[in-house]
C-alpha cells in the first residue's frame, strides 16, 4: 500500500521519533506512506464555531494536496490520507467531515482558496492504528522478531484519537487498540484508568503546573496499575507527559519517573529495527534503562 | 476649467524631469487613475511612480532605487469592477485605466534582536523570535500579496516546521516590502522570518562559498590596505571629485 | 434567598448569538451535571461547565468573564458524555470567540519565557495560540 501522509510540523522537530520509528515499522508492514508536498500545518485544533470557516482553510489545502496526488499517480490510494499525530488527525478528519457533508462550506472554501483547484470533498483521513488495526493484529504478530515480553506498557489514548465520538478511532470510554496492538507485540498491557484523560493539551503553554498536575494522575495510575512505560500517539501528550516530568518531579518529589514510548517505537522495536529506527535518544526520560532490564536492547 | 487647465499644465511642466521629459502634446493615450480617492488623467504606459509625479506628487518616501530593487515602494490598488486588492512595486508596475491606489511607505514591523553568532540552529530559534508563525492560518493572502511573486505562506509553514533550508531559499529574493505582513490576518512579519532563516541558514547550513573564501584571504593578505589608506587621507574635495569620476553602469 | 429571574430582551439575544455561534440547542441542557462530573479540568474552574450552559441559557453575558471558559481544553469528554447529546465544548468555544473578536487576547504571545520557547513543540504553541488569541 502506498498511500499519502501527513506529517505536521511537530513530527518534524520534537516529534521526530514518532515519524521516524512509525515509517519504519510501516514499511515493514506493506505500508509505504508518501509525505505530501507542500502541506502546511493544519491548525492542531478543529475550529468549532459554526460561521468560522477560516481556521478550516489549511485542513482542506492539505485535503487538497491529498486529492492532487490520487490523480497523479504517485500513490495507490485514491483519497485515502494517514496521519500520525493524533490533533493533525481530529483536525484533518473533522475538517474533512465538515466540508464533505456541507456543500456550502465547501463552495465557499474553495472561492476563497482561489489560486487553487476546487477540492471536491471525498478525502477519508485516517491514523496509522487504524490502518494496522484493519489489516489485522496477526499481521503484526508475524513480523515480530523481538517480543517485548516482560515490559509492561499502559496505554494511553488522550483525547483525539478517541472524540467525538464520530472521529474517534475507537469506542470512546473502552478502547482496545493499544492494547490489542501491544499485546500483539509481545508486551504485558496493563489498564490505567486514567488512559482516557486529556493531559490538559495547550495549556502547558500558559499553565504548566495545570498540566503537570494532570500528568502526576495519569502517570501515577499507570504505576499503580503495575505499568512500567506508558505509550502515546500526541507529540503534545508526548510533550505533557515526558517532559513535564521535570515539573512533576519538582511538586512531588516522591514521584518516580517513568518512560514514555510513541506507540511507533515500540513496533520498531518489537520488528527488531535499529536504533536510528527507534530513535529512544529522542525521548525526555531515557526509556533505554528499562529495554536493557528486560533484555530488549 | 481654463484655470484648472494651466494649473495641470504647471504640475505636468514642473514633473517633466521626472517622467521623461514627456510633453503632453505628444501623448495619444491617457489613463484615468484615483491616487487616495482622487481621479487624475495620466498618460498611458507610465510606471505608478512616474503617473504620480506627472499628476504631482513629489516622492520624499516610497521611492528608492526606482529599479524594483530597495522595496520602498509598496503600493495597493484595486481597478474598477474588481474585488480583488492588488499589490505591486510602483516603479515596475505600468499604470492602468480605473486604478484606485495609495502609497505604503511602510509596514510597522515585529524586529527582533539576536546575534546569529550565538542563536541555536534550531526550529525553536524561528519560534522564540517570531512566536507568531504559529498563528499561520494558511490562507495564502501573503503569497497572493507579494509583488516578486514568492511562496511566502510556504516559506512560512518552513519557519514554522523548522526547515531553514527551504525558508532560506523560497524567502531569497524578498525585497523587504512589507506588503505580505500588510495583509496577513495572522499580524506575521514575514519579511523579517524570512531574514532570520536566511542568516542562519548562510551561517550554520550552507556550505562556505569557494569564491569569499578566497576573497577573504586576499583581503587578508592585505591587498586594498594601499587603497583603503588613500581613501581615508583624502580631503572633501577629492572625494567629491572621486565620486563624481566613479565608474557607473548606465541607467 | 429565592427571587425570580427575569429574562430581558438583552438576555434572549444573548443566548440566541451563543446558540447560533455554537450550533448547541443550549435550551436543551436539563442540568443533571454529568458534564461537569466528566470535565478533567473542572477543579480549575470557577464556574461548572453545568453551570455555564446555565448561564448561558440565562443570556447572563458575565459567563464570558468566568475563568473557565479559558480553561476548557476542548477535550470533548463532556461531547461523548451528555445524555441530551448537547455540546459543552462548543459553548465554550463561542464565548471564547465572542471575546476573542472584539480583540481580547487571553495570553499574551510575547511573555512565554525563552526557555520555555526553545522546548515547546510548535503543536502546543499552534493550539495555544488558536484558543487563546484572537
Ligand atoms: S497538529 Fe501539529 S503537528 Fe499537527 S500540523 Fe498542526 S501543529 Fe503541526
Ligand atoms: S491527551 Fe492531551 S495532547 Fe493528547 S489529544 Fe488530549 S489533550 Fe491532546
Ligand atoms: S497571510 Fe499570514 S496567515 Fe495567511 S498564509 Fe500568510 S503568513 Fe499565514
Ligand atoms: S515576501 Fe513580503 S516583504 Fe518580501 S517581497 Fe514578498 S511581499 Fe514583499
Ligand atoms: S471539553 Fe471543556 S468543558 Fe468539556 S470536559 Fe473537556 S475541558 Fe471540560
Ligand atoms: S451533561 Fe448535557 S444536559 Fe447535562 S448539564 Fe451538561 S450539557 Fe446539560
Ligand atoms: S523604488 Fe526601489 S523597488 Fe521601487
Amino acid at each position: 500500500m502506498k498511500i499519502p501522509y501527513y506529517p505536521g510540523c511537530s513530527l518534524k522537530t520534537t516529534g521526530k521519533n514518532l515519524e521516524v520509528s512509525a515509517i519504519a515499522a510501516a514499511k515493514t508492514l506493506g505500508i509505504e506512506m508518501v509525505e505530501i508536498p507542500k502541506w502546511n500545518c493544519c491548525g492542531t485544533v478543529f475550529s468549532l464555531t459554526e460561521d468560522d470557516l477560516m481556521h478550516h482553510v489549511a485542513p482542506v489545502r492539505n485535503l487538497l494536496r491529498v486529492q492532487e496526488m490520487s490523480g497523479n499517480g504517485s500513490v495507490d490510494t485514491p483519497n485515502k490520507m494517514v496521519t500520525l499525530c493524533s490533533m493533525c488527525f481530529n483536525t484533518m478528519k473533522s475538517a474533512a467531515g465538515r466540508v464533505s457533508r456541507n456543500a456550502e462550506d465547501l463552495v465557499k472554501i474553495n472561492s476563497f482558496m482561489n489560486l487553487e483547484e476546487d477540492y471536491k470533498g471525498k478525502v477519508q483521513v485516517l491514523h496509522l492504528l487504524e490502518i494496522i488495526r484493519d489489516m489485522g493484529f496477526d499481521k503484526v504478530k508475524e513480523k515480530v522478531s523481538r517480543p517485548l515480553n516482560g515490559l509492561s506498557v499502559a496505554p494511553y489514548y488522550g483525547c483525539m484519537l478517541l472524540r467525538p465520538a464520530d472521529i474517534g478511532i475507537d469506542d470512546p470510554e473502552d478502547p482496545t487498540i493499544g492494547k490489542d496492538l501491544f499485546e500483539a507485540l509481545g508486551a504485558d498491557v496493563v489498564d490505567n484508568p486514567y488512559k482516557k484523560v486529556c493531559c490538559g493539551a495547550f495549556h502547558t503553554v500558559n499553565d504548566k503546573s495545570l498540566v503537570a498536575d494532570l500528568g502526576y494522575e495519569i502517570l501515577t495510575r499507570a504505576q499503580k496499575a503495575g505499568g512500567e512505560a506508558i505509550t502515546t500517539s500526541c507529540p503534545l501528550c508526548a510533550f505533557n507527559l515526558d517532559n513535564r516530568q521535570k515539573e512533576i518531579s519538582a511538586a512531588h518529589p516522591e514521584f518516580k519517573q517513568m518512560p514514555v514510548f510513541y506507540f511507533s517505537q515500540l513496533m520498531a522495536l518489537a520488528f527488531g529495527l535499529g536504533e536510528e529506527e527507534c530513535m529512544f535518544e529522542g525521548n525526555y526520560v531515557d526509556p533505554r534503562p528499562l529495554l536493557k532490564s528486560k533484555n530488549l536492547l | 476649467m481654463e484655470d484648472k487647465k494651466d494649473i495641470m499644465q504647471i504640475i505636468a511642466d514642473a514633473n517633466k524631469s521626472v517622467t521623461t521629459g514627456i510633453d503632453s502634446a505628444d501623448i495619444e493615450h491617457w489613463v484615468q487613475i484615483h491616487i487616495m480617492g482622487r481621479a487624475y488623467k495620466v498618460p498611458a504606459g507610465l510606471t505608478i511612480m512616474q503617473a504620480m509625479e506627472y499628476a504631482g506628487y513629489k516622492f520624499i518616501t516610497s521611492a528608492g532605487c526606482r529599479a524594483g530593487f530597495c522595496g520602498a515602494c509598496a503600493t495597493m490598488y484595486r481597478k474598477k469592477g474588481e474585488y480583488q486588492l492588488q499589490t505591486a512595486m510602483a516603479c515596475q508596475t505600468r499604470v492602468e485605466d480605473g486604478m484606485y491606489l495609495v502609497q505604503i511607505p511602510f509596514a510597522p514591523a515585529q524586529e527582533a534582536k539576536y546575534d546569529v553568532t550565538k542563536e541555536s540552529y534550531a526550529a525553536s530559534t524561528l519560534l522564540e523570535h517570531y512566536p507568531e508563525i504559529a498563528r499561520c492560518v494558511a490562507c495564502n493572502t501573503c503569497t497572493k500579496a507579494c509583488p516578486q511573486d514568492l511562496e511566502v505562506m510556504d516559506y512560512i509553514q518552513d519557519a514554522l516546521r523548522g526547515d531553514y533550508a527551504s525558508a532560506a531559499e523560497r524567502s531569497f529574493d524578498c525585497i523587504m516590502c512589507g506588503l505580505c505582513a500588510i495583509r496577513c490576518p495572522a499580524e506575521i512579519t514575514q519579511f523579517n522570518v524570512g531574514m532570520l532563516a536566511r542568516r542562519m541558514y548562510g551561517r550554520c547550513g550552507m556550505a562556505e562559498p569557494e569564491q569569499a573564501k578566497k576573497q577573504l584571504a586576499v583581503i587578508a593578505e592585505g591587498k586594498y590596505e594601499e587603497d583603503f589608506k588613500r581613501l581615508l587621507a583624502a580631503d572633501l574635495a577629492e572625494l567629491q571629485q572621486r565620486y563624481a569620476e566613479r565608474e557607473r553602469e548606465a541607467d | 434567598m429565592i427571587s425570580k429571574t427575569e429574562i430581558t430582551a438583552k438576555n434572549e439575544a444573548f443566548l440566541r448569538r451563543i446558540t447560533e455561534l455554537s450550533g448547541v440547542s443550549i435550551t436543551r441542557c436539563e442540568q443533571c451535571g454529568i458534564c461537569s462530573v466528566a470535565c478533567p479540568l473542572v477543579s480549575g474552574m470557577d464556574i461548572s461547565p453545568a453551570e455555564m450552559m446555565r448561564t448561558v441559557q440565562l443570556g447572563q453575558e458575565e459567563v464570558t468573564s468566568t475563568k473557565t471558559i479559558w480553561v476548557c481544553a476542548s477535550c470533548f469528554t463532556c461531547t461523548v458524555r451528555c445524555p441530551r447529546g448537547l455540546d459543552p465544548s462548543k459553548v465554550a468555544e463561542a464565548l471564547r470567540q465572542i471575546e476573542l473578536r472584539k480583540a481580547i487576547d487571553y495570553m499574551d504571545i510575547s511573555t512565554i519565557p525563552a526557555e520555555e520557547m526553545r522546548q515547546l513543540p510548535q503543536i502546543a504553541l499552534v493550539s495555544a495560540f488558536r484558543k487563546l488569541t484572537g
